[in-house]
């Protein structure tokens, strides 16, 4: 003990340790959100201007759309600024009266239950597909581009062998010309436009050649420029008997021009499967279309689905050109009704375009999330 | 050279067929049962499908006058909805009977289109609204004045003449669309709003309050709107001309869809010949002598069709003005049945 004593004390703490302040917090909300949002002075602003945008921005959208919103009425009265209503919401009424002809356009009354079906029958179909584990999808493509072109066709057309009233085109509007013109143009575009891909590097300099002046002349010139052209000048070249129908021209104009952009993605595509594999599928003895089939463009395509989709994508929003040549589709029929002089109130065209803005939104933001999920499946083989 | 000129030739050959095709429009009419009428469906008040398919409008009722006068039933009509820029060639290719699709009369559309139009079923023209806390009522009064107008349109070069000429300062104020004009003037950007007359009306019904807007009384332009026919069939020119004026015609003799009936029974000369109680007018235009009579029956008489449509029986609430019959200060003068 006293031995211990001898022993110069070299340090002792004599009063506690200062409390050191706690760790940051790098886990829970408050870790994320210095992680995320505020980790630099440059970031902290951002962060601070895009909460003051939202705090601006997102109240009155939810004001007008949902909480000072009319949901039903029988005309324009509900929808103005009254006292007890003093800042009129958005006019969801007007949309409902009209809903119905959103949809079906001019289609008559008697015969909307042919869209349905329609509808019905075209959702079955892309389900069928689209659901990669689905069962015997050999049928279901099968009844995709065969047996549902068809049905559909005698469907909304008509077939007066069968019953079924002809409708001609011009009576069409709405959802449906949309969804037809956008399917039309998605379904037309891939075959085609892979089959342009091909005859652009095809080795036939006739192929080649026409591959490449129909890829580039229809490039070349907006889509507005190529639908002009289908319904003004393609009537110029047949006969007056033969004169395809007007929203069967704009369908060729639309198909034309996906196809033409598809070919250029599809061509990318092939550029970037290695000359090996190439060499390897001819080194097997396959032929060429077995080769391409077996071998190239299922790597082609898998690397370019986000592009293929980007042009789906812009292709259905692009089918509202469509009523530069007097097709009536959704977007278009929005705007006939807000002229109606029953619902004209300050808020009917805005509301018109809130609901286009949705379709339009769920659409494309389906087809992209669809897209998406099928990427994350193919990159499996990528994956370490 | 000569595969060209074997072409062009096959072309004028085709074309010439059509010409004889057209010469026979009622009788087309008659064997299929059906006018087929070009529309326009996207204007309130003058031609709009309702919600249920239901075509409404104007000129949509001109056209059932049409196939009442016919057929003795208004409901035996379809329509084409034509857009501005396809709706001559579908008249022309003898894709619609009749375009009633609210289309100005001009000269180089009368004589270089192929068309006839038959009669001025309305009078528009470009007119101005104004606040009416600026208690202005009429456009004389507008000197200095902020005038809120849709660019790049004759409307935007009508009003410069109109207030050059009055040597009136003017300060325009140009939007791409006539919504962004319509919100900037409601929003008091501009002390007035002009375009075609018509169009202010239904503008009107957009605005915050439409009751505080009043529509001024002086019209700057001429847009006579009317039915138009295809050239060289001048019987149905006649139908769809006279169908018009009978319609007048019945309006300054009190005829209406009420009280047509009693009206046959009517001592007024004028009245038994437009009714067809005596003369043999209908047949004249290869229809049967009560062919007015059909129309005031299902359509009703002019007045009563221009305010169910656009005027005080309408949300449009536009007023006659030049609509007026000529007997009431007006422009519209039926033409005599006799």
């Amino acid at each position: 003990m006293a031995a211990m004593a001898d022993t110069p004390v070299l340090y002792v703490r004599t009063a506690p340790a200062e409390q050191l302040p706690p760790p940051i917090a790098s886990t829970g909300f408050i870790g994320w959100l210095r992680a995320n949002m505020f980790s630099s002075a440059g970031n902290t602003i951002l962060t601070l201007a895009f909460a003051a945008l939202i705090f601006w921005a997102v109240p009155p959208l939810v004001r007008f759309l949902f909480i000072d919103a009319v949901w039903s009425g029988p005309n324009r009265e509900v929808c103005l600024a009254s006292p007890a209503h003093p800042e009129p919401g958005a006019c969801w009424a007007f949309v409902r009266v009209w809903l119905s002809y959103f949809i079906y356009g001019f289609y008559p009354i008697a015969e909307r239950w042919r869209v349905d079906v329609f509808f019905a029958a075209l959702a079955l179909g892309i389900g069928w597909l689209g659901w990669l584990s689905a069962p015997r999808r050999d049928l279901g493509a099968l009844y995709f581009f065969v047996i549902l072109p068809v049905l559909s066709f005698i469907l909304l057309y008509g077939f007066p062998a069968l019953g079924l009233a002809a409708v001609p085109t011009n009576l069409w509007g709405g959802v449906l010309v949309t969804i037809v013109v956008a399917t039309v143009g998605i379904v037309a575009s891939l075959p085609i436009g892979i089959l342009l891909a091909l005859g652009r590097r095809s080795e036939l300099p006739a192929v080649r050649w026409f591959a490449i002046g129909f890829i580039e002349f229809v490039r070349g010139v907006p889509l507005i420029t190529v639908l002009f052209m289908a319904s003004v000048m393609l009537p110029l070249f047949v006969p007056q008997q033969l004169e395809p129908d007007k929203l069967l021209r704009a369908l060729i104009g639309v198909a034309m021009f996906a196809s033409a952009y598809m070919a250029e993605v599809v061509r990318g595509g092939l550029a970037a499967v290695p000359r090996g594999q190439y060499e390897a599928a001819r080194a097997l003895a396959l032929t060429y279309w077995r080769m391409m089939g077996l071998v190239v463009l299922p790597q082609a395509l898998r690397v370019t689905l986000p592009n293929i989709v980007n042009i789906f994508i812009a292709l259905f929003k692009d089918t509202t050109l469509v009523f530069v040549v007097g097709i009536f589709d959704f977007l278009r029929a929005i705007e006939a009704a807000r002229g109606d002089p029953r619902w004209a109130t300050p808020v009917t065209a805005t509301t018109g375009y809130a609901f286009a803005a949705l379709f339009y939104f769920i659409f494309c933001y389906g087809m992209a999330r669809y897209a998406r999920s099928v990427e994350v499946r193919l990159s499996r083989s990528d994956r370490r | 050279m000569k595969r060209i000129a074997t072409a062009l030739s096959l072309a004028l050959l085709l074309a010439f067929s059509a010409q004889v095709a057209r010469a026979q429009t009622l009788q087309t009419v008659k064997q299929r049962g059906q006018l087929i009428c070009g529309a326009n469906g996207t204007l309130g008040g003058f031609g709009l499908p309702d919600p249920q398919g239901n075509w409404t409008g104007f000129d949509v009722d001109f056209c059932r006058a049409i196939a009442a006068a016919i057929f003795n039933d208004p409901s035996k009509v379809k329509f084409v909805p034509l857009t501005a820029g396809n709706r001559f060639t579908a008249l022309q290719s003898g894709e619609v009977d009749v375009l009633s699709r609210n289309t100005t009369w001009t000269m180089s559309r009368d004589t270089t289109l192929g068309l006839d139009f038959a009669a001025v079923t309305f009078y528009d023209g470009q007119g101005f609204m104004v606040h009416k806390s600026l208690k202005v009522s009429s456009a004389l009064e507008l000197n200095g004045a902020s005038v809120c107008v849709q660019q790049g349109t004759t409307t935007e070069l009508n009003l410069a003449d109109y207030f050059r000429s009055h040597q009136m300062a003017l300060k325009t104020v140009t939007f791409a669309t006539a919504d962004e004009a319509t919100k900037a003037y409601d929003s008091g950007r501009c002390d007035s709003y002009t375009t075609d007359s018509s169009q202010l009306y239904s503008e009107r019904l957009r605005l915050t309050n439409p009751d505080d807007n009043i529509v001024l009384p002086e019209i700057i332009s001429k847009e006579p709107l009317g039915p138009a026919v295809r050239q060289g069939d001048d019987s149905w020119e006649d139908l769809v001309r006279w169908t018009h004026h009978a319609m007048l015609d019945a309006e300054e003799l009190g005829v209406t869809k009420s009280n047509v009936d009693e009206q046959l029974k009517s001592a007024n000369p004028e009245t038994r010949r437009l009714l067809g109680v005596e003369g043999q007018f209908g047949q004249s235009i290869g229809l049967t002598n009560d062919w007015a009579y059909r129309i005031v029956k299902y359509i009703g008489n002019y007045g009563e069709s221009f305010d169910r449509n656009v005027g005080q029986g309408s949300p449009l609430k536009i007023v006659r003005g030049l609509n007026a019959l000529w007997t009431k200060g007006g422009l519209q003068y039926g033409l005599p049945v006799r």
